[in-house]
Formats: structure tokens, C-alpha cells, sequence
């Protein structure tokens, strides 16, 4: 904290609100956790973790309670579609600060904007009627974790390159003109100066996408099939702990309830973690 | 006999709404409705009661009927315990709920549906049977094209999903599903979108889309066509009763409430919901 010799009464007053909103939003996420474990207890009492971790299926009310293959199909398809989106994402960011033009590079950075403005289940209807029966020609039922990875690679496509383009941005001036004094190319400086520089910072950009992919309910029911197995294949169907979540809650009571509670709690752990190896990954963040 | 009771019950409706209504110019005998009415249950029916509800409520400023949903399983749990006056229940009661009275306001019929292009246009329920146990798994088996059948079910504690099981006696976990969606709209999308599906949808829901030149056909099953009107005189076999289900005999409020739901004033809320009124 500063020190200031003469504290007035405005700056205490400045304290006092900020150190009570930071408590507010500190304590609204940790209200949320109680709420969940507080649910999901009734059925981690009684059935026990191990239920949840080593049951082969899913049928709270025929008593199994297997979330491992959809916490697999959830870490699968986020992975898939960084997969995607990042290199993309990257390189979009990269033409944009260093080889468009001006008008060029103002119509991308639009065009990505807009991306990012298209509600999920948009996308996830969009998945539905035109993404899913080309799949299904390939490979039936075409409902998949391809589908799904897809879907989210377009979502998170935009966080991925604004997020990039920021870190690139607030690569120093000077590194560039150093680097071009000593005589190296354009692609030279990118990849070996500017890249390098702003790492941490994309790093910190992909995790964030990452958790926004984790996180996403709509689409991903749509698209993915939503039966819950281990993926052998790109073409299975999956069900993501988020869709297991939206599928069944508005018609769970019970153990069955609380049980979609543990779903929950396994899925905000899950991003917890992310979040906190995108925090260790040191970048500072950039919102775009 | 239940379309004797229901016209029964709708004379004394609208003997009732009569009595109510004369007695409103005299307010020294008979108030209008007030109070507060809480009804939980059943999502299916819920859109339906709040529906019937808002309708009452025109008519009674100092009413207020509240419907939550939570699946019929709530319904019945929260008029036991008292914490709703009227439950949702979209099925028949079970034996061991012999303690509670349903008055039925409407039924709704489930039925198969295939896309239009499958050639297929005929299935026995046991062919049906083997196609969501996975020992069928091609159309050709059925007299159709050589393409893999994409199986759609219901996800677990929707009530078209209790139906169905508890129709053909099969086992939720035994299902062989390659598409586990959610509600009816998303089966019809799915079906609509692929050419080698089945699944199961409300009939009210699927006949109306079928009307709006989406692309699935509904089924017969043991020869009886899946159609509203067969739904309603009760000969389409997969097809549930929508009730209202109270603990003690309706009095008051909750009487006026079931007699109002079962009288031809709301025959045109139901049919908005796509589902089939009795008279």
C-alpha cells in the first residue's frame, strides 16, 4: 500500500469502497462454491466420491454416477478446439499488427469483433442444420466431439486473436527498431523478437479461451450428441459436464439433483485451475 | 366415462362462474377469488397452467397463482409436504400415490418420428424395442436404405423419456442412444437434420411442425395413426394423461382453479400448448 504522509478523508473514503467492492466480488465467488458443495453434499455424503470417479455410467436414478467420461469429453474438446483456434487465432493476430493495411487490417479486426458478438446458441443452431449433416455424411450420427470442437474453436477464435494482437501491441517500440537496425527481416523480428516478447501473454489469452470453452453450455449441447461415454473417435457423440448440467436439471430432484450439483462443482474446480496456471503463466492478462 | 366427468364437472364450471359472477355485483355474499395459489410440478404442463392461470387471474385482480416446474416427482412431493396447493403431474398417478386425487386437463401423445426421406413407414413395436436396445442398427433390417440408424433419446428425468421406457418396458440404461437431447424442439431439429433418425416427440408438437413443411413424418404404432385426434379418443397407445393432482378434496381457490383448467374457456390455451383437450 502507498504510504501518504497526510491521509485526507476523500482517499480513506476511496479505500473504504474499493476494499468493500474487491470483498463483494471475493465473497460472491466464494458464496457460489459454499452453495454448490452445499448441494452437491447431500449425495458426496452418502454416495461418495469414488462413485463419481470410477462408475462406468451415468444414471443417478438407476444409482451410478460416473462423471469421469464426461470430464474427459469436457478436457477433450476444449483442448480440440485451442487446437484449432489458436494457431488461427495467432496468425490472424499476426497479419493484422504486422502485414495489413490500414483499411485491411481494420475489416479483419471488424469481421472478428463480430465473431466473438454471435450468441452461442446461434452458432450451436448453425452447428445443428449445416455442420453436423456434413459430418454425418462422413461419419454418422454427425452429432460429435468434432462438431462440438468446432463450434467452440469459432467461439473462442476471437478472445485468442484480440487477446494476441494486445500482447503484440505492447511489444516495445524500440524492440522493433533495434531489431531492424541490426539488419533482420520482418519475419525474422516476429519470430525470433515479438513473438518471444509477448509469449506469456498469449499463453494467458489461451487459457482464458480455454475456460470460456470449458465453460460453454449451449452450443456444445446442441451439436455434441450428449451421450455419455469415453471418446474413441472424433466422430462419437459426447456430453460435456456443462450440457450434462442444462440437460437434466429442470427435470432432477433428489439425489439425482445433487448429484448434477457435483457435476457442477467437479466443472468450477476445473476452471479454478485454469485460471490459476493462466495467473502462474505469468503474462499480465489482457481483456480484450 | 372420463369425458362424461370432465362434461360434468364443466356444467358445474360454468354453473359456478355463473354463481360467481352474480355474486360479484353483490359483494356482501361472495368475493371474487384472492389469495395466493402455488403450483409446482411437471414442466410440460407448467407452460399450460401458468397459461390458465394469467386467465383466472384477469377475471380475480386479487388472485396470484405462482407455477414452478420441477418434474412431476415435485409435483407430487410438494402437494404431500403442503408446500403447493395443486400439483403438475404428467402421468397416471403410481400405486403407492393412492393418497393424492388427479383431475385430468388435457392428454398428450407421444409419437415416433423419422425424417421424410427415410423410406421407412412402418415399424412394430418390437422392431422399435430392438432399434433403442442397438440389436438393429441398420435400416435395411427394417425394409429400408442400407444406412446406420442414429438412435435419439430423451435425457434422463424428462417425462417423454418415462413414456417411452415405460411403454416398450425398457430399461433407461440399456438404450443404445446416439443422440441424447433435451427437449422437443431440439428432437425434431435433430431428426429434421438427418436423414437416418428416430426419435420421440410430443405428437401435438410434431404434428404441428409436419403441418409447417419441417421434414419428419410421425409413425403409426399397432396401426393406429399418431394424430391429435387419435391422442384425444384415446386409441394411440403411447399417450399420457395431463393432471392436476391435490391431496384433499378442492375446495376454495383450488377447486375454482381445476374446475376452471377443465372447462372449454381454456380449450384454446391448451391447444396453443399443443396439446390435446378432452372434449
Amino acid at each position: 500500500m502507498v504510504k501518504t504522509l497526510s491521509p485526507n478523508v476523500r482517499d480513506r473514503r476511496l479505500l473504504w469502497t474499493l476494499s468493500l467492492s474487491a470483498a463483494t466480488a471475493a465473497g460472491l465467488l466464494l458464496l457460489i462454491l459454499i452453495f454448490l458443495a452445499k448441494e452437491a453434499w447431500p449425495v458426496l455424503s452418502t454416495v461418495g466420491v469414488t462413485s463419481f470417479v470410477m462408475d462406468s455410467s451415468w444414471h443417478p436414478l438407476e444409482g451410478t454416477f460416473g462423471l469421469t467420461p464426461m470430464l474427459a469429453a469436457s478436457v477433450a474438446m476444449s483442448a480440440l478446439a485451442i487446437l484449432i483456434a489458436a494457431p488461427l487465432g495467432v496468425a490472424l493476430a499476426l497479419f493484422c499488427r504486422f502485414y495489413a493495411m490500414g483499411p485491411v487490417a481494420r475489416l479483419f479486426r471488424w469481421a472478428v469483433v463480430l465473431l466473438a458478438g454471435i450468441p452461442s446458441v446461434v452458432l450451436g443452431l448453425w452447428g445443428l442444420t449445416t455442420l453436423v449433416p456434413l459430418i454425418n455424411d462422413l461419419r454418422a450420427p454427425g452429432t460429435s466431439l468434432l462438431a462440438g470442437s468446432v463450434v467452440l474453436a469459432l467461439m473462442i477464435l476471437p478472445t485468442i486473436a484480440l487477446t494476441t494482437e494486445a500482447a503484440l501491441t505492447s511489444v516495445s517500440q524500440s524492440y522493433w527498431t533495434g531489431a531492424s537496425a541490426l539488419g533482420l527481416s520482418r519475419e525474422a523480428i516476429i519470430l525470433a523478437v515479438a513473438l518471444p516478447t509477448a509469449r506469456n501473454s498469449i499463453a494467458a489469452g489461451v487459457l482464458l479461451a480455454s475456460a470460456r470453452a470449458l465453460g460453454e453450455t449451449m452450443a456444445v449441447l446442441m451439436v455434441s450428441g450428449n451421450v455419455v461415454q469415453l471418446p474413441s473417435s472424433l466422430f462419437d457423440p459426447v456430453r460435456t459436464l456443462t450440457a450434462n448440467i442444462a440437460l437434466e436439471m429442470a427435470y432432477a430432484t433428489g439425489t439425482h439433483r445433487a448429484s448434477l450439483f457435483v457435476s457442477g462443482l467437479a466443472l468450477t474446480l476445473l476452471v479454478l485451475a485454469l485460471a490459476a496456471a493462466a495467473r502462474r503463466s505469468g503474462g499480465q492478462v489482457v481483456h480484450a | 366415462m372420463i369425458r362424461e366427468a370432465a362434461l360434468g364437472l364443466s356444467f358445474a364450471t360454468l354453473t359456478l362462474l355463473a354463481v360467481t359472477a352474480f355474486a360479484a355485483e353483490e359483494p356482501s355474499t361472495a368475493a371474487p377469488l384472492s389469495g395466493q395459489l402455488t403450483i409446482t410440478g411437471a414442466s410440460t404442463i407448467a407452460p399450460l397452467a401458468s397459461e390458465i392461470g394469467k386467465r383466472l387471474e384477469e377475471t380475480n385482480p386479487d388472485l396470484r397463482i405462482d407455477v414452478q416446474t420441477g418434474g412431476s416427482a415435485r409435483g407430487v412431493a410438494d402437494v404431500r409436504a403442503g408446500l403447493a396447493a395443486i400439483g403438475l403431474v404428467s402421468r397416471n398417478l403410481k400405486d403407492d400415490e393412492t393418497d393424492l386425487t388427479a383431475f385430468t386437463i388435457a392428454r398428450d401423445g407421444v409419437g415416433i418420428i423419422l425424417n421424410t426421406d427415410n423410406p421407412v413407414s412402418v415399424l412394430t413395436d418390437e422392431q422399435i424395442v430392438d432399434i433403442y436396445l442397438g440389436k438393429i442398427a441398420n435400416w435395411k433390417d427394417v425394409g429400408g436404405k442400407d444406412a446406420p440408424i442414429t438412435v435419439v433419446n430423451k435425457a434422463e428425468g424428462r417425462s417423454t423419456l418415462d413414456l417411452f421406457t415405460n411403454y416398450f418396458k425398457l430399461k433407461n440404461s440399456d438404450i443404445k442412444a446416439s443422440v441424447v437431447i433435451g427437449d422437443n424442439q431440439q428432437g425434431i431439429k435433430t431428426v429434421a437434420g438427418n436423414h437416418n433418425a428416430i426419435g420421440y416427440v410430443s405428437i401435438g408438437t410434431a404434428e404441428f411442425e409436419s403441418e409447417q413443411g419441417t421434414p419428419i413424418k410421425l409413425l403409426p404404432l399397432k396401426g393406429v395413426a399418431a394424430s391429435v385426434e387419435n391422442v384425444r379418443n384415446g386409441t394411440f397407445s403411447l399417450a399420457r394423461p395431463l393432471n392436476l393432482v391435490v391431496k384433499a378434496a378442492p375446495e376454495g381457490t383450488v377447486k375454482s382453479f381445476i374446475d376452471f383448467a377443465q372447462s372449454k374457456d381454456v380449450r384454446d390455451l391448451v391447444k396453443e400448448q399443443f396439446f390435446v383437450p378432452l372434449q
